[in-house]
Formats: C-alpha cells, structure tokens, sequence
C-alpha cells in the first residue's frame, strides 16, 4: 500500500478560528455564561417583591408582570454591568473606567489563587485548601507588615516573600503527606483549611497579633511602607495584579518550557508511566503543592497588603472556593486562569454595584458563578439546551479524572 | 510445558492483605503513646489532692444524685492505665495478626476523654448530662451528614456537598414550616431539599460523569448563594413570614427518659434526635445484613463484577446519592427545627466537611461514625465548658483536634483508613 490516502484540505487559520468560535470551547463558555446568567435573572426576578405584586393581578393586567419582570431583572444586570466594566453616567472617562479598576482589584487574589488550584490540577491533584493557603499567606504578610519597620520597597519584596512562603508550606505539608502516605489530598487540604482558620482566629486573640487596648479580632494596621502602591489615583488597583500577572506568566513557563512542569503534567497524565519513566511521583506531589500554595499565599499577601492592610478572621472570605471555581472555568491553564479570574472579578464588582443600588443580594454571584462551572463540565447539557453542536475540546479538568 | 507445582506459588509481598497487616501497628502505636500522654500530663504532673466531681443529674430529673467525686489524680492515673491496656491488647492482637475490633478505639476514646476530664475539671464539679447533651446537639447533623457520606460512598460516589445538603434542609424546612406554620410539614420538606442537591450531584456525577469532587465543592457554592440570596431577599427583609419556623419541643420518652444519666441525655429530645437514632440503626442493618447492603457494597468495592453479576452499577449509585440526601436534607432540619428556631446564613458552619471526617473516622460504618461525631462534638463542646476548667489551652487550639486527628488517620498514624476500592472512580460501561 503505497498509495497515500487523499490529502484533506487542511483549514485555514480562518476557518478553524471560526470553527473554534462557534462550536468549541469558547462557545461552550460563552453559551454557559449565558446560560448561567438567565438562570440567576430567573431567581431575580422570581424572589423581587415587585414582581410578585404584579404577577398577583396578572388576568386583569398582565402587561404589567412582563414590566415588571424585565424592569427586576435589567436593573439588577444593568447595575452589574456598571459597576463591574464602564459606568456611563460618570462625568470623566477616568470616572467612567473606574468600575473596571474596581473588577482587576476583585480579580487580583482570584487569579493568583485559581494558579494555586490550576497547578495542582495539572499534576492530577484537587487543591481545595487555597483557602488556607490564602489565609496563611494573608497571615505571614501581615506579621511582617505591621511588626517590623524596613525602607518601603524592601518590605514590600519581604512581606510578599513571606505570604508566598506561607502558603506554599501550607500547600506543601498537604502535598508532602500525599507523597509520603497516599492519604486522599482533598480530605487532607478541607482539614488543613479548617485548622489555618483556627490558628488566624487564635493568632488574633494573642497580643502579638492584637492592636493594644482593643478587644476586637482584628490585626494593626500594616505599616505604610509595605501597603502596596496604586498607580490610578482614585482607583483601589494595586501593583499586586502585576505580582500575579507575573505568577501567571511563570506558571505558563514552568507548565510549558520546563522541565519540572513536564514531570507534573507526566504525572497527572499517568503516574505509572510517569514512575516507570523515572519521575518521582512524590517529590512531583509535593512541589507542584508546594509552589502553587505558594501562589495562593501571593493571592494572600497582595489582597492583604493592597486592599485590606489588617488581618480579621474573614481575611479569606470566599476567595478559596471562588478559586477553585477560577480555575476549572480557565481550564487549569495559566491564560485561562487570569480570564476566569477577571471574569469572575468582574461579577464580584458588579455585584456590590447592583446590591447597593437594586437591593439585589450579592450572593447571585455565588449561583452565577457555580452554574457557570457546572455547565462547562457537562458540555452535553448545554447542547441539549441550545440545540447546538458545541463540543469541548479539553476537559476541565482532564488529569484528576471524570469524562467531559 | 511443567505443571505449576507447590514451590513455585510464591506468596507475593504486595497483595492488599500483606499490605494491610504490615501497616496495622498503626493503631496499637497510637493508643501507646495517647495512652502515656494521659498517664504523665493527665496523671503524674498534676499537683496531689484535688477532687473532680461529676454530676449525674440535673434539677428536672426523675432521679436525683449527689456529683459523684473522685481524686483527680488517681482516677486520670487508672483511666490512663485502662489506655494503656487497650493499646496493649491491640499489639497483641496486631501480632497474631488479628484485626482490631472497633469497639477497641471507641472504649480507648472514652477512657481517655474520661481521664482527660478528671485532669481539668480537677477541683470543680462537672454535669455529666450537660456535657453529654451539648455533644449529642453538636453530633446530630455530623451523624446525618455521615451517614449520607457513607451511602454514597459505599457505592463509590464521593459527596463532597454533603454540606450543602445539610444546608439546604436546613433551608428549605424552615422556610416550609414558616409558610405553612406546621412544623411537621417542614420536617417533610427537609429530605425533599436534599434529594434535589443530591439529585444535581448524581446527575452530573454519574450521567455527565464530571469529576464527582468538582461536582461536590461546586454544588456546595451553588447552595451558599442560593441560600443566601434568597435569606437577602426574603427571609431576611420578611422575617414573619418567611422565617419564624419556630421548633420542636422535647419530647421526653415514657420510662425511658428516667433513666439515670443515660436517660434525659438520650431520651429527652426533639423528634429530629429520635430520626438521627433510627437511621443509624437502619443504615447499619441495611448496609451489613441484607441483600440490598451487599449490592451496594459490591457496587462499591468492584463495581465491574458487580455488573457482571447482573447489578445494574450506576442505578444503585443514584439511587444511594438521592437517599444519601434525603438523610442529609432530615439532618439539615435540626439546625432550624431542632435547635436554633430560625434559619441564618451558612448556618452549617461547615459541619459537612466534619461529618466527612466523621465518616473517614468511623472507617465507613455507622457506629463508627458515630463515635467519631461525637469525639468531634465533645471537642466543639469544650469551648462552652471552658468556663469551669481552668487550663491553658485556647478553645481555638481545642477545636482543631478533629480536624488533627482525621489527617493523622487518613495519613495512616491512627491505623490502616480504606475506603471503598471504586470510590471517586466513573463506572462507564464497556
């Protein structure tokens, strides 16, 4: 058989582009998006005390539950948008991007604690302790911050050195016991995140950690010469998003132009192979935690020393699980990852804007956020909604197993 | 070609068995040095001569008893030595090698909260129903929120949103008893919350074969927000109407509740505490002496025989994780019918990570995990009897025992933890 088969014409660049565009797996973001967001106008809309007045006449006047409806739900959204990308009612083009500055604030600790998870998807590992990862980060940032006194852009470089370090030994200690005695990482980082919640609680109730004279849980202020420097007067960005732009940058390094990432990859692909390969399974286990812990210690440090500047208990909030959801929307993939935070960013942002200005809670963004990531997993689903063929063409999370 | 003859059959060192046996000492290991630690600390250190009363009755019972004392220092020493026995016992039985039964680490655990209790109340009295009962409340949604663990689990399904459920039913009865002012209909309505959780994870899990640990953390969110956006909405602006569920009263139990100690603790409770009791002892029974058990646990340990052997591998799993959340979704109850009276936000606290750890204690069993919840509700309870010991450790570092405690098990420092061979794993038919 020397005959070559009929060579296909292979597509051009505009046609995959196009390709990818309509059913791959940026339609199946942009579709889950949307899809995620009707779903939470329909909450809305459904719990609006409004609405639910109209609807109680609606024989006699229904076109008013229809105003209504679209009067709850483009208000909510309206002010979301407002509040998360441009604001068109401002005076100043400065005024007007304001609200953006306000989304890469949000987006700054979710895009270096989404790394922290994407890391360890890529070696085939659940990272669910970015939350204590992130709060131990917050925690030695914030010692070094407010006890010692150094020129400013030294302490800026120590504090932030001891956020990462922080983190990256609470992520270590998780990696390492799942190297060494194959207990399940996911049991080990919810127990580690609990008691990292626990140490900060109780740091807070010692004098080490405690303004003097004040009974309140809560940190001194961080010294100036630490607090990281705002480059857009006015604005609550922070050079911290530059500290995990650049996290992202070395991750996309390490993943893809090294040779430690290799063997991570290697080993979330298969550890067999991997082992039968010469890689250590367990020292891969323990680094790849131990640097994206440190990721989520960044993400710590720079919403600690750029944002909130004193440690209370809820110096975390939600960041770790919103990170978890970061990463599987960015595919565990660095680019992806800072999209998905900025996104994600975005909702944050927008959602105080709307809460303060329709009474909307800001919890929507929590269902937005899941639906979003749900739908991403199932592709089936949201074909099934749309008629559509869209399809995925890399799984969320391909190394810690499931289909999709 | 030979026949394979009798010397060439080499017992291979790796079999699970071999593995198992060589890793037991674990437990024998652990009770030693548990064990010293309450002889010296508990024990021997202690200034002489103190008293530690415990009180075993309260003002309302039908029997009353004077506290009980005892000298601290020697009642730690002999509970301590009763430790150190127990871990005797176990190397012993580790060197036949025999395995170690369960009630073996649920009387170490008694014996040695009990010395541990003798060291700090030392010079003050202790109510023994107060303290049983303040562990008994924090246990009940742990015990739920296991037992819903564990029947998922046992298939193979791993239910990281075990806190979700609880939270869900915890909602959704409140919200139905306030509605309807009936707080029976809420205590139906709280399982119906569960299933419909349990129903997403099952779907995306087993249809859409997601990773069943995303699914887990992501449901979880979801019902914060859900939950918390419609407390923004409703309950917290209409609270009349919306959230005065009220809750059950105690419902003292004939006889039963008489008797000394072990009866006012256990028998004077709300009807969600009776439904915590009966769906241990169902769960247990069903899970280990019917037919029903064995299927799910074959499903569970090697679901491809399972499926060989005519069991249809992923109707039993969905059917477990929808009765896993009808479990949870009852438990989710006692936090707005049973206790508290009124839904708040996040109101779980984050139980359901400690009923996963429950269950990981409890090696996949129900008594086991039941024990294990109420270790973990005793250390939880500790906070609020700080008050009568005066000792130097910070509730905030009490509190972390458990969460210790399940790393230090599932590393395998407190015995051999496996879970069911095929948990996490899709089954996808070939």
């Amino acid at each position: 058989m020397t005959e070559q088969p009929p060579a296909q014409a292979e597509p051009t660049v505009g046609q995959r582009f196009v390709k990818e565009l309509t059913t791959g797996n940026t339609a199946l973001t942009f579709l889950s998006i949307v899809l995620a967001l009707l779903i939470g106008a329909v909450l809305i809309v459904v719990s609006d005390p409004a609405v639910q007045e109209a609807g109680g006449y609606f024989f006699s006047r229904p076109v008013d539950l229809i105003a209504a409806i679209w009067e709850s739900a483009s208000s909510a959204y309206g002010a979301m948008f407002s509040g998360s990308v441009i604001n068109f009612d401002a005076y100043t083009v400065g005024d007007a991007l304001l609200p953006f500055g306000k989304t890469l604030t949000f987006a700054t600790p979710l895009i270096g604690a989404g790394l922290a998870v994407a890391l360890a998807f890529r070696a085939g590992l659940l990272n669910i302790g970015a939350q204590g990862q992130i709060i131990m980060g917050a925690t030695c940032a914030g010692y070094v911050g407010f006890t010692y006194e150094m020129p400013a852009f030294f302490h800026v470089i120590v504090a932030i050195a001891a956020g990462f370090l922080g983190g990256a030994v609470w992520g270590g200690i998780a990696g390492f016991i799942k190297a060494r005695t194959g207990a399940h990482e996911v049991i080990v980082t919810i127990m580690l995140n609990h008691i990292a919640r626990l140490l900060l609680a109780y740091l807070l109730t010692i004098e080490l950690f405690s303004r003097p004279g004040e009974a309140l849980p809560r940190s001194p202020v961080v010294f100036e010469s630490v607090q990281l420097w705002r480059p857009v007067a006015g604005s609550t960005v922070h050079i911290g998003l530059l500290f995990v732009l650049l996290a992202a940058g070395y991750s996309w390094w390490l993943l893809s132009r090294s040779t430690m990432g290799f063997r991570f990859r290697a080993v979330g692909h298969n550890p067999n192979a991997a082992t039968t390969a010469g890689i250590s399974v367990g020292r891969s286990y323990t680094a790849v935690m131990f640097i994206g812990g440190g990721m989520a210690g960044l993400a710590g440090a720079a919403h600690l020393l750029g944002t909130e500047h004193y440690l209370t208990d809820g110096i975390a909030g939600q960041l770790g699980f919103d990170a978890i959801t970061v990463a599987l929307l960015g595919r565990s993939s660095p680019v992806g990852t800072v999209a998905a935070g900025l996104l994600f960013g975005a909702l944050r942002a927008g959602a105080t804007t709307m809460a303060a200005q329709t009474q909307t809670p800001i919890d929507i963004v929590l269902v937005v956020q899941s639906l979003i990531v749900l739908f991403i997993a199932a592709p089936p689903l949201v074909r099934a909604v749309f008629r559509l063929k869209v399809r995925s063409t890399r799984a969320i999370a391909p190394e810690v197993g499931g289909r999709v | 070609m030979t026949a394979p003859t009798v010397d060439t059959v080499v017992v291979e060192p790796e079999t699970e068995q071999a593995r198992v046996l060589a890793r037991s000492w674990g437990p024998s290991v652990a009770f030693g040095v548990f064990g010293l630690v309450a002889l010296v600390f508990f024990g021997i250190l202690p200034p002489n001569g103190r008293e530690t009363r415990f009180g075993l009755s309260t003002a309302s019972d039908a029997f009353r008893f004077d506290p009980i004392g005892v000298p601290s220092k020697i009642a730690a020493i002999a509970l301590a030595i009763v430790c150190l026995g127990i871990a005797v016992y176990a190397a012993v039985l580790t060197s036949r090698p025999r395995r170690v039964p369960l009630w073996l680490p649920i009387t170490f655990g008694i014996a040695f909260v009990m010395s541990f209790l003798s060291w700090a109340v030392a010079g003050n009295t202790l109510s023994l129903p107060v303290v049983l009962k303040g562990t008994i409340a924090l246990a009940v949604p742990y015990i739920f929120g296991a037992l819903c663990g564990m029947l998922g689990e046992r298939t193979g399904v791993i239910n990281i949103a075990i806190d979700g459920q609880l939270l869900a039913g915890a909602f959704l009865s409140g919200v139905v008893a306030s509605l309807a002012s009936n707080l029976w209909i809420g205590l139906i309505a709280a399982p119906v919350a569960g299933v419909l959780v349990a129903w997403l994870l099952a779907v995306f899990s087993i249809k859409y074969v997601v990773n069943q640990i995303i699914v887990g953390v992501v449901l979880n969110v979801l019902v914060y927000g859900v939950t918390n956006f419609l407390y923004g909405r409703l309950l917290g602006p209409m609270k009349d109407t919306w959230n005065a569920p009220g809750k059950f009263a105690e419902y003292h139990v004939p006889l039963l509740s008489d008797i000394p100690v072990a009866g006012p603790v256990l028998f004077k409770q709300t009807v969600v505490v009776y439904l915590m009791y009966l769906a241990v002892v169902l769960v247990h029974i069903a899970l280990f002496r019917t037919r029903w058990g064995l299927r799910v646990r074959a499903v569970g340990e090697h679901p491809e025989a399972a499926d060989t052997a005519g069991i249809r591998v992923n109707v039993v799993r969905f059917r477990n994780v929808l009765l896993g959340g009808a479990v949870a979704g009852l438990g989710g109850a006692y936090f707005t019918l049973g206790s508290s009276g009124v839904f708040s936000k996040e109101m779980t606290a984050g139980a359901g990570f400690i009923a996963l750890a429950a269950m990981i204690m409890g090696r996949w069993t129900p008594v086991g995990a039941v024990f294990a919840a109420l270790l973990f509700g005793f250390a939880d309870n500790l906070q609020s009897m700080l008050g009568i010991m005066r000792f130097g450790i910070p509730s905030e570092l009490m509190q972390m025992a458990p969460y210790l405690l399940t790393i230090f098990a599932v590393a395998g420092l407190v015995g051999r933890i496996r879970p069911p061979a095929s948990n996490g794993q899709p089954y996808i038919k070939s």
